[in-house]
């Protein structure tokens, strides 16, 4: 189903989405990828005050290619989100409520999204030029040294995502698979012979 | 003897890094505008059909196909009668790429130390693989790697005993693993043999070769077919969400090995195998 929805997300809208929704969201989200949630979550782990509020907010692990001149940002896809898996339950505890990435997560990062109502979305990988046009503003908001990976600000309009992890703990990556998968049974996983 | 003034190696190197990053090679276009056609989820079409876009985008507007712009691998292959002037060929190959990704708003993606990890801020050093080959020219290859797809490469020590099925299945494995992490619509480079490092170089190389040309051993040929068929039976499809085409290619190259070995090395590309060459 496709929808336009706003971000930040309220916890009914985020409670409502269903893995395999098409989504246009709107409104502004925030940046982080690696550096900056080892920082977020040592800033935590000191009783620290986080550059963002968590609450019903959405992260984009993303870090963008530098702009050009006159231009808001450079190319901005999504990176892989299950390097932020050991971060992510604990801002998702915090109020999160949306995860913008590509790629698997892992257990506990599913058992979060569903223990908070929150929502996991993919966005198309290697699309970074073409979802770089749905953003219309950027500003860098915290550990500005990080370079590509400081917290930026964006504002983004109709930004094309999928819903890939909902509340209620279906997860896009396995059952579209699974749709599609034409094996015949054969052993198909090398067990025991890595190394 | 013919001499070669490193410069051309700086300006060669910094041309292709930004080339290679805005534009895919002819292969690759139309093997995506194939891929488009053929897949048969709607959702995996829609992908498919975002990402040429995207790529059109690229060239056009001077974007970055992927905001991921790689860490420069370069594959300089020198002939035995080249002499190089005015500096030193190693430097001159990090300067270009220092240069491309400088001027052509490039993201830098690397960082000086494994574990303490600070940005080196202009993208350098590159990984740089040398050969010294026959004649008095030099070729230089340009391919920046992302690391979605580069993480999730695998080598496999296989024993002799478990030949080819084993071979099909250690390449189908890593697929699988990869899943939608590494950017499908894939290309998948395969070593098989050699030695441990001499199999994943093998690998690496394998993905500068056109995805539409297959190997010229036969048996080689029908194996990069049939893996081709697994992987794209697997159901991952573009994007990891779901369809029939999870892979655009598999390029496979062999060397011989040891009676006791059989290595196999799987580097994974997504669909934004970049490289660009040139002979100076
Ligand atoms: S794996 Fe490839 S397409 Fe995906 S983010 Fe990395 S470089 Fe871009």
């Amino acid at each position: 189903m496709d929808r336009h929805i706003k971000v930040p997300l309220t916890g009914e809208t985020a409670s409502s989405l269903r893995a395999g929704d098409y989504v246009y969201l709107t409104g502004t989200i925030y940046t982080a990828r690696d550096a900056a949630h080892k920082r977020m979550y040592e800033t935590i782990e000191e009783n620290g005050k986080l550059p963002l509020d968590m609450q019903n907010n959405v992260i984009y692990y993303m870090g963008p290619s530098p702009a050009r001149e006159g231009k808001v940002i450079g190319s901005a896809g999504p990176t892989t989100a299950s390097r932020m898996d050991k971060y992510a339950p604990v801002l998702l505890d915090m109020g999160l409520k949306g995860m913008i990435g590509k790629g698997k997560r892992s257990q506990a990062v599913k058992d979060a999204v569903v223990r908070n109502g929150a929502v996991y979305f993919a966005a198309v990988g290697g699309a970074g030029a073409l979802l770089s046009r749905a953003i219309v503003a950027s500003e860098v908001i915290a550990y500005d040294d990080l370079g590509t990976e400081a917290i930026r600000k964006l504002e983004i309009k109709d930004f094309p995502v999928i819903v890939v992890m909902d509340s209620v703990g279906n997860d896009l990556y396995e059952t579209a698979a699974r749709e599609y998968c034409r094996e015949d049974g054969k052993p198909d996983t090398v067990k025991g012979e890595r190394g | 003897m013919r001499s070669l003034s490193v410069s051309r190696v700086v300006e060669a190197v910094k041309e292709m890094c930004i080339e290679a990053n805005h534009f895919l090679s002819k292969d690759m276009m139309e093997a995506m505008q194939k891929a488009a056609e053929a897949e048969e989820a709607p959702l995996g079409k829609q992908i498919l059909n975002q990402l040429q876009e995207n790529a059109r985008i690229a060239g056009e507007d001077m974007i970055p196909i992927c905001q991921d712009t790689g860490m420069a691998v370069v594959f300089a292959e020198v002939g035995q009668e080249v002499h190089f002037e005015d500096g030193i060929l190693e430097d001159a190959i990090h300067e270009g790429v220092r240069q491309g990704y400088q001027e052509g708003f490039l993201r830098k993606s690397v960082v000086k130390d494994p574990i303490y990890r600070q940005n080196t801020k202009d993208n350098t050093p590159a990984v740089i693989h040398y050969s010294i080959v026959p004649g008095d020219k030099v070729k230089i290859t340009v391919a920046p790697k992302g690391f979605g797809s580069e993480n999730m490469s695998r080598i496999f020590m296989l024993k002799p005993a478990d030949g080819i099925e084993g071979v099909k299945n250690a390449v189908v494995t890593a697929v699988k693993d990869a899943g939608p992490n590494a950017c499908p619509p894939l290309v998948v480079g395969v070593g098989i043999g050699g030695t441990f490092e001499k199999c994943a170089l093998m690998a690496k190389e394998a993905l500068t070769r056109p995805v539409n040309k297959r190997s010229d051993i036969p048996y080689i040929c029908e194996l990069e077919k049939e893996i081709l068929d697994r992987i794209n039976s697997s159901g991952i499809g573009p994007g990891g969400l779901g369809g029939t085409i999870t892979a655009l290619a598999v390029n496979i190259n062999t060397y011989p090995t040891h009676i006791a070995g059989l290595p196999v090395a799987v580097n994974m590309c997504c669909h934004v195998n970049r490289h660009a060459a040139r002979i100076l």
